[in-house]
């Protein structure tokens, strides 16, 4: 089968910095696939690799079976939303919109029509004669993905687009831009370094760290089963327990991770299936719907606990006092094995 | 101790009277030049002023030597500008952004004709078209004007460019065009008024010139020239005067209009001269 | 059909240029290297080249042949004498220059807001595009006998000041425009704009609030303007006086119009390419002004004056 994207073996290194090393990943056909990961860790070279801005050190890109390394970013079937939008500030929204059109050779008459169109699909119809600078940041958005998409690319980058957005802004075009992938079947490739925006939205996820892919899976699978350390920290909270750690807190010989919703905070003692590990209640925070404890163990390592306010249990604990922790057995997601460089915050 | 912020903030009396002070000193000679355009008497420089008359201005224009050394200096302004800005867009569009070997000795090239005096960059034209075997002239004159004339074109396009989001021009490709269409379609826009800015200063700065080109000249007699030998052999001192007049307002004009087509900006600031 | 084909070749080239940027910078920096390199470069290596050849006082010919009298006739004690005239008047060009431009320049940074802020950046800006020569015209129109500094001290019944200043022995002179006073004035006038401009910028980077914190530590006025601001805006006092310098150094303009007769260095240069076309004697005359400016900026640097730059 062929993939809307595929790497093999990709790296592209600046002067000595590896900023991508030897990635492999297949991006399929009318996925929403997100690149997550913190800054510097690769995530934004890649999308600039599949858009032609840069070029591979080694390895290859390959569109629709197609290899694109050397092929300038004017001769790929995709297309970007940057960042910072990058409109045209010299032209008003309807020209930007028609931009592609116009560079390919289309009339004018299509083109306006064309633009009017992709403008209402954007929700912007009575705005094609202003120009960018009089819109607001989401407006500026919305113009920047109807730009882009007039030109009918197979595979639509995303660089952060929400990024400048407040927050209320952000949750309803996270909420617009997945119906719009819908609708319109495409390939969106979509780079944030928020975790949550990356689940909400996507099919599936690559956590990138340190110019290297960590794991590749659905949202859920990835909340649920992270491969690494890294990435159960990474994506949501989680309580990270290393060899050493494993071993002497709760007795087992592989490390794992756990979520602080999973455990469970007590006096009463392990239920069915249950381990479990005393400690210090350091802190707590009332966060309303949840509240969130801080619980040093043994050796020092603090441990994140959230439980939900069902009946203000919270109340019942002080801070320097004594508590235990349980969760069942299930809950604990093995980790892999430590690699050289990829050892995350244990 | 003092808390009064709103007396911290203005400037003390003295202070204030010696900078408008200062900015009278540096508009006193501007002021009279205009003044003694007007002037009725002809051939002193006696004030107060004996009179006031338009006559000297259709007297002046009237000159063929006048009018043919300010066609003169406009044609050598138009090649040299011509040939700045090509030039220094160029560079500004090789060196704006990244670094690579060489880059530093590059910019203090171009900068080094207005940096080093006017007296050594004529007479090394100088030297090097006698060895040549070129006979001074146009061409001559035009050559050396274009030299130092590629740093203030240069100035204005890098600081322009410097500004400019490099997304622009990746936005531009991603959509399709080329970098033939990218430059006619969003960096020439982008950067037309720091261009046209560069090329007003650098006509400007080519219109009145002398330091170089009495060197560069030969036998042809650029407004300045005339200006110059009038100056040293005074023959018509009404004429001189009107003249003197129009170089200025041939050269702070354009002053005027470059500033404001950079205004919000410091393109003009480090460009000097 | 040609015209495709034409087309095709064209957009394949510019494929070529977008996968090789460094052929594409190197297309894009040729033609000004070229023009620099061969134009300017060029000349100043003809001009470097001369300065070793021969100049015959009789025939008044220059012939190629390879010598070292040009440099050696600079340390004759009549040169000597052309290059200290010439250093001085710099140096006192460009003093003069700072204590005018500094008060200036500290309220164009500190007090002009709005419109005022952008109406003495022009007012400034201006003076300095203007026509040097016309400026120097108007200094002779202003220092004229009978002209507007003439009728003022008469006026004001200050021609006993005048007169005494110009008996004063080395800045003196037979009149206002003939003497050493007139030509430092000019000079101090032409070059003012290009002090003003740097120690406004270097000023400009002062944040207001430092003073106010000296003075909350207790300074007196002076001693903030002392302590704060005059270190800070050192560096734009000297990036001013490198242009004050320079420029009074290789000037051949003012010196001829303005002021009694004895050579500069500009002059210099000018009469023995001009009247007697002793290129080769010109030529090292020219490495003068460029010895003294290297050593000028090399001071400079060693008092920190490029480190806040």
């Amino acid at each position: 089968m062929t993939y809307a994207v595929e790497f093999q073996n990709l790296s592209r290194t600046f002067d000595k910095v590896r900023a991508v090393d030897n990635v492999d990943l297949q991006i399929g056909e009318g996925e929403f696939f997100s690149m997550l990961g913190p800054s510097g860790s690769g995530k934004t070279t890649c999308l600039r690799l599949i858009a032609g801005f840069e070029q591979p050190s080694a390895g290859s890109v390959r569109i629709f079976g197609q290899e694109a390394a050397g092929l300038p970013p004017y001769r790929r079937d995709v297309n970007t939303v940057f960042q910072d939008y990058a409109l045209f500030p010299h032209m008003s929204v309807a020209d930007n919109v028609a931009y592609g059109l116009m560079v390919a050779g289309v009339g004018k008459r299509e083109r306006q029509e064309r633009a009017q169109a992709m403008l209402e699909l954007v929700k912007l119809g009575d705005y094609g004669q202003r120009r960018p600078a009089a819109l607001s940041g989401g407006q500026r958005q919305r113009v920047a993905l109807a730009r882009a998409l007039i030109k009918k690319p197979r595979v639509l980058l995303l660089d952060e687009p929400l990024g400048a957005l407040d927050l209320k802004l952000r949750e309803q075009m996270q909420i617009e831009l997945k119906s719009l992938q819908r609708q319109l079947g495409i390939t969106f490739i979509y780079v944030t370094h928020d975790q949550g925006e990356a689940l909400s939205m996507s099919d599936r996820v690559a956590v990138f760290n340190l110019g290297r892919i960590e794991q590749v899976a659905t949202p859920r699978e990835l909340y649920t089963r992270p491969a690494t350390a890294f990435v159960a920290d990474f994506v949501g909270t989680s309580n990270v327990f290393d060899h050493a750690a494993a071993q002497t807190l709760c007795g087992q010989d592989r490390p794992f991770s756990i979520r602080p919703e999973r455990i469970r905070i007590g006096q009463d003692g392990p239920r069915e299936g249950e381990i479990g590990l005393s400690g210090e209640l350091i802190d707590i925070q009332y966060l309303g719907a949840v509240s969130r404890f801080e619980v040093r163990a043994g050796n020092g390592k603090v441990l994140a606990v959230v439980s939900p306010n069902l009946d203000d249990h919270d109340v019942a604990f002080t801070v320097g006092a004594p508590v235990k922790l349980y969760w069942p057995q299930r809950a604990m997601h093995p980790l892999a094995p430590e690699e050289n460089g990829h050892v995350a915050h244990a | 101790m003092r808390f009064d912020r709103s007396t911290a903030d203005r400037a003390p009396w003295w202070l204030k009277s010696l900078a408008w002070a200062g900015l009278g000193f540096l508009h006193l000679p501007i002021v009279m030049i205009v003044l003694y355009a007007f002037n009725t008497e002809t051939s002193a420089y006696s004030f107060p002023l004996k009179g006031f008359t338009l006559h000297w201005f259709s007297i002046a224009f009237a000159n063929p030597d006048v009018l043919a050394a300010i066609g003169l200096s406009i044609k050598i302004a138009l090649v040299a500008t011509l040939l700045a800005m090509v030039l220094g867009t160029m560079a500004a569009g090789a060196l704006y952004r990244g670094s690579f070997f060489g880059k530093e000795a590059v910019t203090l090239m171009l900068i080094l004709p207005i940096a080093l005096p006017g007296i050594i960059t004529g007479l090394s034209l100088l030297a090097a078209f006698r060895l040549a075997g070129v006979a001074p002239g146009f061409w001559t004159i035009a050559v050396g004007h274009a030299t130092f004339c590629v740093v203030v074109v240069y100035n204005n396009v890098v600081a322009r460019l410097r500004r400019n989001s490099m997304s622009l021009i990746e936005a531009s490709m991603d959509l399709g065009a080329d970098p033939w269409q990218t430059f006619r379609h969003i960096v020439l826009p982008q950067i037309a008024t720091a261009l046209l800015a560069g090329g007003i200063l650098a006509f400007a700065l080519s219109f009145d010139e002398i330091i170089v080109t009495t060197f560069t000249a030969g036998n042809e007699v650029t407004l300045p020239i005339w200006l110059l030998n009038q100056l040293t052999r005074p023959r018509d001192v009404p004429v001189t005067n009107v003249v003197a007049m129009t170089v200025m307002l041939l050269t702070t004009l354009p002053i005027i209009a470059a500033w404001r087509l950079t205004s919000g900006t410091e393109d003009i600031a480090g460009s000097g001269k | 059909m040609s015209r495709m084909l034409e087309r095709r070749g064209l957009s394949a080239l510019t494929d070529a240029l977008y996968r090789r940027p460094a052929l594409w910078l190197f297309l894009l920096l040729a033609p000004p290297l070229l023009w620099f390199g061969l134009v300017y470069l060029g000349s100043l290596f003809a001009l470097l080249a001369q300065s070793f050849f021969t100049f015959d006082d009789f025939t008044m010919n220059v012939s190629p042949v390879l010598t070292l009298d040009n440099y050696r006739a600079l340390l004759d004690p009549a040169n000597h004498d052309v290059i200290l005239r010439t250093v001085a008047m710099a140096a006192a060009v460009t003093l003069a220059a700072a204590v005018l431009a500094f008060p200036l320049a500290y309220y164009m940074a500190r007090y002009a807001r709005g419109w005022r802020k952008g109406f003495f950046y022009v007012a400034v800006m201006l003076p300095m595009w203007a026509s040097y020569i016309v400026k120097a015209y108007s200094w002779t129109v202003i220092l004229a006998k009978g002209g507007l500094v003439y009728w003022f001290y008469r006026s004001f019944g200050l021609s006993g000041v005048v007169d005494w200043l110009l008996s004063l022995p080395g800045i003196g002179g037979d009149s206002l425009s003939t003497s050493t006073l007139g030509r430092f004035t000019v000079f101090t006038y032409i070059w003012l704009p290009f002090m003003i401009l740097p120690i406004q910028a270097a000023l400009e980077r002062v944040p207001g609030n430092l003073i106010q914190a000296a003075a909350d530590l207790g300074a007196t006025p002076f001693m903030a303007f002392r302590t704060v601001i005059l270190p800070l805006a050192f560096p734009g006092v000297v990036a001013g006086s490198i242009f004050t310098f320079s420029l009074t150094l290789g000037d051949y303009i003012i010196p001829q119009l303005f002021g009694p007769s004895g050579l500069f260095i500009g002059t210099m240069v000018y009469t023995m390419q001009g009247s007697i076309g002793n290129m080769p004697m010109a030529g090292a005359f020219t490495l003068v002004p460029v010895l003294i400016i290297a050593v000028y900026l090399s001071i400079a640097k060693r008092l920190g004056a490029f480190d806040a730059l």
